[in-house]
Order: structure tokens, then C-alpha cells, then sequence
């Protein structure tokens, strides 16, 4: 069994209430950092913990804590990025529904590293269930002194809202966050300038990932150096991974980084091996924005090694032969799934997310959406692989936010990895499918 | 501007969305936007009309067109009327491949309706959203604040007739 850090006492029984919480250990970092620490302190623990952000980017968060604008008077914001939507995920929910408290002791201790004296955290609409369930421990962590007016006699000040969105997978890019909790459309900003100098209502703002903040609070008890010593390289800690597809066990992880993929797949600790007895096809690593990969590439790096679960690891090769962890979303595909109509799925996921701001992105997700359709119903020509290869390639890069980028990669690596599929499909319409769309590799290799 | 004098909302509604607003500083009212329009739209029967629309750019002291603009963008809102009860079901990869497009071809024959359509009798609406964050325990749907998860074809009828029963029994 790997170490536990987020989810050692998740099946202690009340540990969504707060007596429960500080009976096994809760609520310590808030008192160790208000009474013993200075804020400059906890952000040097947090730095030297190599905590990287666990939204997907991860990018390292004391470092993103650095770029904090504290020049001017302007009041500075912690906000907590709650929005997962990334197809795939769904590690912060467990976190939130079942430890309420570990998120709200990390943005005690994070607000009070940042100078923040009001925090929000901004949950997708759809959670609303859990906007409650966080309400109510918030509600208790007042009762008892984590919050309001001179917290723990410190004469530290915190004021914590949630505040909900209303679908939009956009609302999860930090500035489209920020102009969601305005009341606007998520429509994301041109960086720069980047929200550490004007984010919120123009003011000094970080935006960090659920994960990211609950991961603060044993940062801030044992210290960073003892949280680096957990997992492997450049990739410390544990992660959550939210496994899902044609597994045995499919739910959340928390995993030792570098715990080989193959073992994460097969072991009964984790995702138990490939449902009903099928084999291992391929598998999109970190949330539906990531490359997918084939078997063997998603089993060994390029040199061979096995590969293994970790921000380097998966991203080892780059994108020839190589995925990214992203967020965390792991979605195991068995032989029986279609690449194409996968992508095809994913690709109308991202023309009904888009925005809207930047033209290549409005156009060409829908454009791509399209064209897949065509191919998955059996109208493709052979050209449009080469179509669809040419849209992906004109969208990245050339967009405000990451979703285009979000948008192409899929598409990308499906093509790049499996486009003998999409030959099929045109080759043979869509004849190599059953009726319910299920691919027949035997009716596949009769075609041949 | 006249309709919106017509539209009241209940003295719960009001307290809640002065608590609401009271979240974000005095001249940021306008941040209160996406909450309170949840809170309203709930009490009009999970829809937002131009009325109720018209009388919340007021509250928050913002013009008619901001107040459009973000229901229009935002998926959660909707600008028509629909049935009592909305199931959305997640149609997104991880729940397709696990069996989201039998539930939603199930329910459309139970319901005789086609995705994004409402009954006749205004019971159901059926609509397919995108991820959920719940693609371990596919296939799943939504229904007003509850999520349904590892979903059978059996378990669907069950929910939809008892939540049918549920709904009558209230008129």
C-alpha cells in the first residue's frame, strides 16, 4: 500500500463533520502556521515541498504563489478552482463531499501565506449538492474559530465564500474563472497581465486547484522537504487519480507518484484489470484533453522502460509516444471501443465548450466535429484525414486559453496512433460496428 | 420595463439573495449574478423568462442585456419553460463507453420523446449534457440537484416512475 496523504482518514467514520476532523488531526497546520509561522514561511514549505498544480497544467504552486503581487494595497484573493469538468475527472469531488474540512484548512493556511482576507471557492454549478456540504462545514469551521474576525487570537482575518458556476467546462481556465465570479460570461483574458498582479476585480489574485490546497495542509505539518520525499523526480507527493472506463474497479486513487501504469491498470489496489476479460486497447492518461495512447506506448516509455505514473513519465517522448498526467482523468479503453467515435465524442465535447472568442477554436472544433461525424456514420473520404490532421494543427496555439490546444490534442494522437481506424471507417463505412456501435475487431479482420 | 413589477419572489428567495450578495464587496454586486439566477430559476419552474430576467438585472442594479448574455452562455440556465422533472443525462466519453447511449435510447422509448424534448403532459424533459464528474460510476444522470449513478435500464424505470408518482402526488 502506498502512502496516503489526502485520503488516509476519508473512511473514519464523521470525518465530514468537525469534531471528527480535529479528533484525527485536522485543523493543526492552521494554528501551527498562524501562531508559529510567518505567511513568507508557509510559502517557502510550500515551495521546497515541489508541490506542482494539480488542475492539470502543473505548473509548481509555490512558484505561482511567488508571482503574488504584495506592492500595492489593493486586497489579494485566493480562489479555489473547483470547476472539474474535465472529462475523466472527478478527484476533487470525492475530496470535497467526503473531507469537506481538508479543503477548508488549506485555504485557511494558503489565505493566510497569500495575505488573502477574503477567498472564494468557485464550485461548478452542478455540484450544487456539494456547494452544500461544503456550506455547512464551513459553517461549523466559523463555529469554532477557523474563520471570521482574529482567527485563533493571530488577529488574522478570513472570510470564505462558495460561489457556483452554471455549466461551463470553460470556467475551469483560471481567467474565465475570474470572469465567471464577476457575474459575466467565461469568457478567458489575454495574459498579461496574469491574475498574480490583476486578477479578481483588478486585484492580486491566485487561483489554485482543489487538490493543490488540500495537498497544503501536510505540507504545512510535516514540512516541504518531508512531503518531497514522497514520490519520484520532479513529481513529489501522491496524486488522485479518477479511474474510469472498461475497468474492474473503476473510483478515485490516491497514488505514490511513480507507481508503474502497468501495476495502476492490472493490481486489485487500484483499477483491478481490464473489464470482462477483454484486453487493454488504450487509454487518455490525465482527462480527455491529453493524448491517448496505445498499449505499448502506454505501458513503456520510448527507451523501453515501463512507464510509470508521474508527471515526467507519462510525458516522456512527447507527444510521438508520450501522454501527459494532466488532471489525473484515466480512461481505459478495452479492444472492443472505437478510436474514432471516441473522438468524435470528444470533439463535440469541445466545439459545445468553446467559448466563442477565438475564431479558430469557434470554428474549428466545430469543423472538426463534422468531419468526424461524417467518418464515425460511414460518409468520410479519405481526405478528410488529412482534413482533420490540418484543422488540429491550424487551432493550437493560435487561441487565447489552453482549449484549443485542449481541443486539437485528442484529435491529434488518435489520428497519429490509430489511423488505421479512421482508414476502416472510410474503407468500409461503418460496417466494422455492430448495431450498437461496438467495434468487432473480428468483423475487422474479415475485411482485411 | 412594466412586467417586472408583476414579478415577486418568496421572502425565502429574497433572504437568500441578500445573503448572497452580501459575499462580494458593496460595488460588486454584479459577481452575485450566477447564484442568484440559480436561486430564481428554481422558484420559476426551472426556467428563466425575460420578466424574471428584467427584474433581477434591477436587484443587482445591472442592465437587462448583462443578465441575458450570462443565461444565454451558461448551460445550467434554461431560457425556455420545461417539463417538472429535467433528467440530464452525461453523454460524454467515459459514460458512452459505458453504456450512456442504451440509457438515453431507453428513456427516450419509455418517454416517447427525442433528446431535448419535453412530455405532453409536462412531466419530463430529456437532455443530454457533458461531463458530469462522475465517470467512474457511468452510466449516470442528473436529475435537479441528485446525481443517479451506475445506472441500469431497470433502475432507470424505477427512478422515473417513482419520481412521476412523487410529482402527482404533489398536484
Amino acid at each position: 500500500m502506498g502512502r496516503k496523504i489526502l485520503l488516509e482518514h476519508i473512511d473514519k467514520p464523521g470525518i465530514d463533520q468537525i469534531e471528527s476532523y480535529i479528533k484525527y488531526g485536522g485543523y493543526r497546520s492552521v494554528s501551527k502556521a498562524l501562531k508559529e509561522m510567518t505567511p513568507d514561511e508557509v510559502t517557502e514549505e510550500v515551495k521546497k515541498s515541489g508541490l506542482r498544480g494539480r488542475g492539470g497544467a502543473g505548473f509548481a504552486t509555490g512558484l505561482k504563489w511567488s508571482f503574488l503581487d504584495k506592492s500595492t494595497d489593493k486586497p489579494r484573493y485566493l480562489l479555489c478552482n473547483a470547476d472539474e469538468s474535465e472529462p475523466g475527472t472527478f478527484k476533487d469531488r470525492l475530496l470535497m463531499e467526503k473531507i469537506p474540512h481538508l479543503l477548508i484548512e488549506g485555504m485557511i493556511t494558503s489565505s493566510y501565506a497569500l495575505g488573502c482576507n477574503t477567498s472564494y471557492i468557485y464550485i461548478r454549478g452542478e455540484y450544487m449538492f456539494i456547494l452544500r456540504i461544503l456550506q455547512k462545514a464551513i459553517a461549523e469551521a466559523y463555529a469554532k474559530g477557523f474563520l471570521g474576525k482574529n482567527i485563533l487570537g493571530s488577529g488574522f482575518n478570513l472570510d470564505l465564500y462558495v460561489h457556483p458556476g452554471a455549466g461551463a467546462y470553460i470556467c475551469g481556465e483560471e481567467t474565465a474563472l475570474i470572469e465567471s465570479l464577476e457575474g459575466k460570461r467565461g469568457n478567458p483574458r489575454i495574459k498579461p497581465p496574469f491574475p498574480a498582479v490583476s486578477g479578481l476585480w483588478n486585484c492580486p489574485t491566485i487561483v489554485n486547484n482543489v487538490e493543490s490546497i488540500a495537498a497544503v495542509v501536510s505540507i504545512v505539518n510535516e514540512g516541504g522537504d518531508e512531503y518531497a520525499k514522497t514520490g519520484i523526480g520532479k513529481s513529489t507527493g501522491t496524486k488522485l487519480i479518477s479511474a474510469s472506463g472498461n475497468i474492474n474497479k473503476p473510483g478515485v486513487y490516491e497514488i505514490e507518484m511513480g507507481v508503474p501504469v502497468e501495476e495502476f491498470i492490472y493490481s486489485d489496489e487500484y483499477c483491478g484489470g481490464i473489464k470482462n476479460g477483454l484486453e487493454l486497447k488504450a487509454c487518455v492518461p490525465g482527462g480527455s484533453s491529453v493524448p491517448i495512447l496505445p498499449k505499448h506506448h502506454l505501458l513503456y516509455e520510448s527507451n523501453g522502460n515501463p512507464r510509470l505514473m508521474s508527471y515526467e513519465s507519462l510525458s516522456e517522448g512527447g507527444f510521438a509516444t508520450g501522454s501527459m498526467l494532466g488532471s489525473g482523468g484515466f480512461i481505459v479503453y478495452d479492444e472492443k471501443q472505437c478510436i474514432v467515435r471516441n473522438t468524435w465524442n470528444f470533439a463535440r465535447f469541445y466545439h459545445h465548450e468553446s467559448c466563442g472568442q477565438c475564431s479558430p477554436c469557434r470554428e474549428g472544433t466545430g469543423w472538426m466535429e463534422r468531419v468526424l461525424h461524417n467518418i464515425e456514420y460511414g460518409h468520410g473520404k479519405m481526405e478528410d484525414i488529412d482534413l482533420l490532421w490540418d484543422i488540429q494543427r491550424k487551432i493550437e496555439g493560435n487561441t487565447i486559453c489552453p482549449l484549443g490546444d485542449a481541443a486539437a490534442w485528442p484529435v491529434a494522437a488518435a489520428i497519429r496512433h490509430f489511423r488505421h481506424e479512421f482508414e476502416y471507417h472510410v474503407k468500409y463505412r461503418n460496417r466494422v460496428f455492430d448495431e450498437d456501435h461496438v467495434y468487432q475487431p473480428e468483423m475487422k479482420a474479415q475485411l482485411v | 420595463m412594466t412586467q417586472t413589477e408583476q414579478i415577486t419572489f418568496s421572502q425565502k428567495s429574497m433572504e437568500e439573495m441578500d445573503r448572497i450578495i452580501l459575499q462580494y464587496p458593496p460595488d460588486k454586486k454584479k459577481s452575485a449574478l450566477l447564484p442568484v439566477l440559480h436561486i430564481v430559476q428554481q422558484e420559476n419552474g426551472n426556467w428563466l423568462s425575460t420578466e424574471v430576467m428584467d427584474k433581477i438585472a434591477k436587484i443587482l442594479d445591472i442592465k437587462p442585456i448583462e443578465v441575458y448574455e450570462v443565461a444565454s452562455f451558461y448551460s445550467m440556465y434554461n431560457l425556455e419553460p420545461v417539463g417538472k422533472i429535467v433528467i440530464e443525462v452525461c453523454h460524454t466519453g467515459p459514460c458512452m463507453i459505458c453504456g450512456a447511449e442504451k440509457i438515453i435510447a431507453h428513456i427516450e422509448n419509455k418517454l416517447n420523446i427525442k433528446v431535448g424534448e419535453t412530455t405532453e403532459d409536462k412531466m419530463f424533459t430529456l437532455k443530454t449534457v457533458e461531463c458530469l464528474g462522475a465517470c467512474g460510476y457511468a452510466p449516470m444522470f442528473q436529475i435537479g440537484e441528485q446525481y443517479y449513478e451506475n445506472l441500469t435500464i431497470e433502475q432507470v424505470d424505477n427512478i422515473l416512475d417513482s419520481l412521476r408518482k412523487e410529482k402527482e402526488a404533489i398536484n
